[in-house]
């Protein structure tokens, strides 16, 4: 048979010769049951995905049942791979977080955070980012760590089939995303976490927005947990289910709430504070029964420390009118860009200097924005507490003026390897679950 | 460290020696020649040769720091000291084992030849002292310059025991026999890292339970993430069709 018409070279691999083989690709699944059940061969290996709604995107699961249960199972990986790595080696420092803000698309901000923090690193300036431009960071990460874990069990409660979930989710995170648009000028993909600071301030009443969104949000959090948290029909379908003690989780690299859900209190912002994290008051909520359910209520507390921190934070950016760039003009980005009356985001008094006072302006304007700052070389490791857990960025550069390497340690790409541990054994139905609640992106995944 | 930063201080090693924050440059007292690792032709490095700056004829060495002298600051000096303790406990040797130390950054690398790999790694893991219970990372960079040294593969490990302590360990190996011992039997968690590693550079980790290609498709020749390695421009062939590349698929180009 050649491998045009055996798609997935069941009949070339890992089969012994008096193995019968059948190969489904479409049909009525009843007569393949009759088939198998004629032939007594009970193995059937399942190819669920890439492309299938509750795969969180275009992940494949190979899985090998024995009836309803499975006995093994695999994930199938790549087919989101966008090569954003080696894309970032032909742009500029600063070019390189419009990249790395669409690897994992449902936490933007913190591939920008964690990006910049070891440029920032390469350039031995951490100490040197103003409180503004730290306290906005934190702003935009919490609140992008309430959208995500929003995300996450918006869908895992779809994928269970609880419609209500997915709908209280994404109304609560819209009320988040449209605070984003305020700020960022986009939904996601921001790009305005830049190595220095941030793009540009706070445009005028969003700290009020926040404000006004916070119990609104904290409101949505509620019915959420009012709906699930002793619902009996999700605690029959998470608990004990995806089950990985804190010695699996030790053993696989696994880090974020999976590893929390076991009850060890491990956090970073904690543990190795950045951005100003070790001044806030908050806890690290931890579970102890390393089970889906567990990670459930784990999201939902987070998401409550999160708002904590979010309250915290506005009040400072009350108090704090400062600059949001770091001071050094070789690195900061040159204009000074604000939403203007017009509504557009440029700044006339820069345009003014640089084209009708001063060549000199000019001349580092156009130097800046074109050819970029240069790094030191060298390299540098930065890793910050993402909802789905340690997101590490190694960056190396070579003295020029574009990273000579940038490689994202994402989360959801070593949490993946633990589907194997924590489905076999397991039914069909608990795979769904297990996945749900190791919450993958495959956008990180694949980078 | 406060206090109130560790919930649950695990154990009293974590008190004894005093965390680098993150970001901090140590300062080490002596400080070896730097390491030249490339050298950089024109004024943006275009690969395509077309530098119009006027800078095209710059020639300009890549210097990376070079070898620490002790102390190295921070942590680092106890957890070396204890490195060496746990290597000669072993079997190993710390002169063996680590040829080179760096520290840089507020960050410490250890240079490590590559048979000397899965010791350290088990010691890093095993030793009570060290206790780095997660590999977090295998990032690959390509230096074509670097002679017999090419390709490097990047580990970062930390210790949640001792309080959140981290440790970089690098092996270069040369293009000509790119091979490396895999970690994972120490640490199963850097399964994917190492594939990951070998798709993208085409460093072969031997030992590895299933080395094949995690990211690319299966039958994909070459490894992107080198430096030799076009960005675009690529073919792609998809059940017997070839799409060309983006940039050529127009016919008013």
């Amino acid at each position: 048979m050649t491998a045009r018409t055996d798609a997935f070279g069941a009949t070339t691999h890992d089969v012994d010769d008096d193995t019968p083989v059948l190969n489904a690709v479409g049909g009525d699944w009843d007569d393949l049951v009759d088939e198998a059940t004629a032939l007594h061969e009970e193995r059937i290996v399942v190819n669920m995905g890439p492309q299938h709604p509750s795969t969180h995107g275009v992940l494949r699961l190979i899985l090998e049942l024995d009836g309803e249960t499975v006995t093994e199972a695999r994930a199938g990986i790549g087919y989101l791979h966008t090569g954003i790595e080696k894309n970032m080696e032909f742009r500029t420092w600063t070019q390189g977080v419009t990249f790395c803000t669409r690897m994992d698309y449902v936490m933007p901000l913190f591939n920008e955070a964690v990006y910049c923090l070891s440029v920032e690193k390469l350039l031995g300036i951490t100490d040197q980012i103003p409180a503004r431009a730290q306290a906005i960071r934190v702003l935009l990460m919490e609140l992008n760590r309430i959208t995500s874990h929003l995300v996450c069990l918006a869908t895992g409660g779809m994928e269970m089939g609880a419609t209500t979930v997915m709908t209280i989710g994404f109304r609560e995170r819209e009320r988040i995303l449209r605070i984003f648009e305020a700020i960022t000028g986009l939904r996601m993909n921001h790009a305005y976490i830049r190595p220095g600071g941030v793009a540009s301030d706070l445009p005028a009443g969003t700290i009020d927005q926040v404000r006004e969104n916070l119990p609104l949000v904290r409101k949505g959090i509620g019915e959420l947990e009012a709906l699930l948290n002793e619902n009996p029909v999700l605690k029959g379908r998470m608990c004990d289910v995806g089950y990985l003690d804190l010695t699996g989780c030790m053993a696989l690299g696994m880090t974020g709430p999976v590893l929390r859900a076991t009850g060890l209190p491990h956090d970073l912002r904690k543990s190795d504070p950045y951005c100003g994290y070790e001044t806030y008051d908050f806890e690290v909520p931890v579970r102890d029964t390393s089970d889906a359910y567990a990670r459930y209520r784990l999201r939902v507390d987070e998401m409550y420390q999160s708002l904590r921190i979010v309250e915290q934070v506005i009040q400072r950016l009350d108090e704090n009118p400062g600059p949001v760039m770091v001071e050094d003009k070789k690195i900061a980005w040159p204009a000074q860009l604000a939403v203007g009356s017009d509504g557009q985001g440029n700044s006339l008094d820069h345009i003014r200097e640089i084209m009708g006072e001063s060549m000199e302006s000019l001349i580092h304007h156009f130097k800046l924005v074109t050819e970029g700052f240069r790094v030191p070389p060298g390299q540098a490791y930065a890793a910050i507490e993402s909802p789905k857990g340690e997101l590490g960025c190694h960056t190396v550069s070579d003295g020029g003026t574009r990273p000579y390497r940038a490689h994202f340690r994402d989360p959801s790409f070593n949490n993946l390897q633990a589907v194997a541990a924590m489905a076999e054994g397991g039914s069909v139905a608990d795979v769904i679950v297990a996945v749900a609640s190791i919450d993958p992106v495959m956008g990180g995944v694949d980078r | 460290m406060s206090d109130d930063k560790k919930p649950d201080a695990p154990s009293a090693e974590a008190t004894t020696t005093d965390a680098v924050t993150p970001g901090e440059l140590v300062e080490t007292t002596t400080v070896g020649e730097p390491i030249k690792i490339a050298e950089r032709k024109g004024m943006f490095g275009s690969s395509l040769g077309n530098d119009t700056s006027g800078y095209g004829g710059l020639n300009r060495p890549v210097f990376f720091p070079g070898t620490a002298g002790k102390p190295y600051g921070g942590y680092f000096d106890a957890l070396t000291d204890a490195l060496e303790v746990a290597l000669a406990r072993n079997g190993g040797s710390y002169e063996v084992a680590v040829e080179r130390v760096v520290v840089d950054r507020g960050e410490l690398t250890l240079f490590v030849p590559r048979e000397q790999l899965p010791l350290v790694a088990r010691t890093l893991r095993d030793e009570p002292t060290l206790r780095f219970e997660q590999c977090l990372s295998v990032s690959g960079v390509h230096y074509p310059q670097d002679t017999d040294r090419e390709l490097h593969a990047v580990y970062h490990f930390v210790s949640i025991t001792n309080g959140s302590k981290r440790v970089r360990v690098e092996v270069a190996v040369p293009d000509s026999d790119p091979h490396l011992p895999s970690i994972v039997e120490t640490y199963p968690g850097v399964d994917w890292h190492e594939r990951e590693t070998w798709d993208m550079f085409g460093i072969i980790f031997d030992g590895h339970p299933a080395l094949t290609r995690i990211l690319m498709p299966d039958d994909w020749p070459g490894h992107p993430q080198r430096k030799d390695y076009p960005l675009g421009g690529i073919p792609v062939e998809y059940k017997g069709a070839t799409v060309p590349p983006p940039s050529d698929r127009r016919s008013y180009k």
